[in-house]
Parts: structure tokens; sequence; C-alpha cells
């Protein structure tokens, strides 16, 4: 919001609207430009006609355009603050701000995105808030390449591709990825739907063209190609607590024969944190293009 | 798998492997998904592609069609060209089949899609 006044009471409003420089206000009263008046109060709830009173008293403003609600030219905006105790909600305003509205946030895709009503989840899904602050921190835009090498259910990937990310994720556990491991949600009893995986979140968010792959590899080895660049990273890595920290290995020295190769899950070891977060680094370094971003989460014990 | 994926996916992961590149194809079933095209994808990942990679692998599943065998100039501006790359490169899908090192003959199985590039533990 381009702010144009700000006061403690409606009149002073007024008065520091009227008081705002004229030149910077007339570009948007143009007669050919349609604009409409809206009012939002935070911590109250008012009625249609009590915000038509408050919009008519700002009748002075020399706006000349035709008044259009839906998607018009110019948005005037009216907000009053109420505080954030909702059991004692004052009469009037603490604080009143008017000016004029440039762009709408993009709050209701976090609704969108909801785990709730997501095809495939996991004990670790990211919340999508979260997952979309980290797309927006890691500047992913159009056509960019975007890596989850710690992919899971694709949470982050779902968030990177909302901003035109192409997406590759990879995952130690098969299981996982084929969407067989047990359900988290309390409804589901047994079995997983089916159809559950990265690509159906992907397709259920109208992004599957968007969706490039994911694999089942260990991420402490090298997996891509060294000249292979990416655009962004964006991760969260397993801590260890909900998720385990681990890699394939073997304490033991032995030689699995052909008679038990078929079908043969390979046995893990522990992945240090520590080793974790230097593999994770130096992958980065080698593989994101210049001025490209990490962005992933890094646990603190307090 | 995308051939996408595959032009930048390595089995350096196997001891004594050093540049594990470019994987073979062993293809039991092929999908072509249609999907939207992105000119502005396509041409940023056209510099990123080892393209004799792409059109050997693309050869090898019988999907290369009328692929060129070199990245024209001023491809940007080139819709048609970019058209067919996008085809090989997010189009063609190998849903079954297998992954073969070229230097050891390791053979990594790709299911519903998705490669499984994990070693046994006695191979680390």
């Amino acid at each position: 919001m381009e702010l144009w006044a700000q006061a403690k009471t409606e009149e002073e409003l007024h008065k520091n609207v009227r008081s705002y420089p004229m030149e910077l206000m007339k570009p948007y009263f143009k007669p050919d430009l349609s604009f409409k008046i809206s009012v939002e109060t935070f911590c109250n709830r008012q009625s249609q006609a009590e915000k038509v009173t408050k919009i008519e008293s700002f009748s002075y403003l020399p706006l000349e355009g035709p008044v259009k609600l839906n998607d018009p030219d110019v948005c005037l905006q009216l907000l009053e603050y109420y505080g954030l105790d909702s059991n004692h909600i004052p009469e009037k305003p603490y604080n009143l701000f008017f000016g004029r509205w440039i762009a709408d946030g993009q709050r209701d895709v976090i609704t969108k995105l909801s785990l709730k009503t997501r095809k495939f989840i996991g004990n670790t899904s990211m919340d999508p808030q979260l997952s979309l602050y980290m797309a927006n921190q890691a500047l992913v835009r159009n056509g960019d390449l975007v890596l989850d090498p710690f992919v899971g259910t694709g949470s982050l990937l779902v968030a990177a591709s909302h901003f035109g990310g192409y997406v590759l994720g990879s995952d130690i556990d098969f299981l996982m990825l084929h969407g067989k491991t047990r359900p988290t949600r309390i409804q589901q009893k047994k079995h997983r739907d089916k159809d559950e995986s990265v690509r159906s979140n992907m397709q259920q968010y109208g992004k599957d063209n968007q969706y490039l792959d994911v694999i089942v590899a260990d991420a402490s080895l090298p997996l891509w190609r060294p000249s292979f660049k990416l655009d962004c990273i964006i991760t969260d890595p397993p801590y260890g607590i909900r998720e385990a920290t681990e890699r394939i290995g073997s304490t033991k020295n032995y030689q699995i024969s052909d008679h038990h190769l078929v079908g043969h899950i390979p046995s893990k070891v522990e992945y240090g944190l520590q080793q974790i977060y230097q593999d994770l680094f130096q992958f980065a370094a080698q593989h994101l293009k210049m001025g490209g971003r990490l962005v992933c989460w890094i646990p603190v014990v307090r | 798998m995308k051939l996408l994926t595959h032009n930048m996916l390595t089995s350096k992961c196997l001891k004594g492997v050093n540049v594990g590149y470019p994987l073979g194809i062993v293809a039991k079933d092929v999908k072509v998904l249609e999907t939207e095209f992105n000119s502005e994808f396509v041409s940023r990942i056209i510099p990123k592609l080892d393209w004799d990679t792409l059109w050997n692998a693309a050869d090898s599943i019988g999907h290369a069609g009328d692929l060129p065998r070199a990245v024209c100039d001023d491809y940007e501006n080139d819709v048609e060209f970019l058209k067919k790359v996008h085809h090989v490169l997010v189009e063609v899908e190998v849903i079954e089949g297998e992954l073969v090192c070229p230097e050891s003959g390791r053979k990594f199985s790709i299911n519903k899609g998705i490669p499984n590039m994990l070693l046994n533990e006695d191979e680390l």
C-alpha cells in the first residue's frame, strides 16, 4: 500500500488526507480511471452499511472516474486497527491508515497448498507457509531448475513449482518415493492410496508439467555429472529426531551372494548431522549456478 | 525417468567408477505424455545439456524422431526446434527398465518411472 495518511482518530485522518500533496494523488483521479474504496477493520467486524458510511466520508476527494467494484484501475484502502485482543475490542480504532492499494499478497496460496487436503503427505512434510517462504528465499523464477536432495513427500517442491520452478528430487527411502510407507493420516488405517506420490501432489496443484523426476539415491554419494548446474536447492535434511539420519553402509565386511541379491534391501549406518551438512554445502558449491541459492533448515538444540 | 534427468545422471557412486557417464538405457516400457510447452524453460536448459548424450539416449529407445544431431544457432527464437527438444526432454518417459553403468556394467532398475540408484552395502 502506498500510504497517503495515518492518524489516531477519524477526524485527524481526514485532515491528514486533505494535506497530502494533491500532485501525488492527482494521477489516480483521472476521468478514465475506474476506482473503488475498500475498508478493512483489523480485529473488528463491521456491517456493510457502516463501511459504506466510511467510504462516503471520503467524498471530498476529487475522484472523477467511474466506480468499479470488480478489478478497478485504482484501489483506495482504509485500514482500521482495533488492536490484537479480540475479547476487548475498543469502540474506536487505535490507528487508521489510508492509501493506494498497490498489489495483493499471496497469503491465499497457503490455504491452497494446505497439508490437510494434500494427496501425499508424510510425518515430516513441511508446512505450506514455511515451504513458500523457502521457495521465495531461494528466488525461484519461471523456468528455474530446483532440486531437493532429501525430497520425502515433495512438500518443498510443491512450493517451488508455485513460483515456476521445474523440480527434481532424490531420497534414500525407496518406499517413500513409491508411496508405500505407513500412512500418517489417522483416517487411513493401513494402506496409502495406490496413486500417492510426489508426482500426484504436483498433479493436484496443476503443476504436472513442472515435475521432472524423483530418484532413489543416497545423498552422501555423487549422483549427478559434475557440470550439472542448478538454479536453486531447497531442502530439509533429516535431523535424526523424526526422520533418521542414514546412509547406505555396514559396519561388517561381507559379500552379498547372488542368491540373496534379488530384492536385497541395503543396510544403513548412521549419517552424522555434521557430515550431512558438510556434504550438502559441498554439493551446493559444486552444483549451484553463480548467484544461485541453497535454502535449508539447521536444527538448534537449546 | 525423463531424458532430461538421464542427461544429468551418473553412476559415479560406484567404487572405481570415475566418470560413469552416459548411462545406458534398457527400456521395457516407454510412455509419451504430452505436457505444456514453456519456451523459457527449454531455451535455458539447452546450454546445460550434453547434446550427443541426449540424441543417443533418445535414439536408443526409438524416440529420436526428427531431433537434429546438433543444436542449431539462434535456438532461442526457433520455436519449432524448441518444441522438438521439449518433446524429447520431458514428454518421453522410461517407466520400466534399467540404467547401465558404462564402466562396470552395474544395472540400476527403473520402476514406475523412478530410477533406483541405491547401492548395496558391499559395493561401497
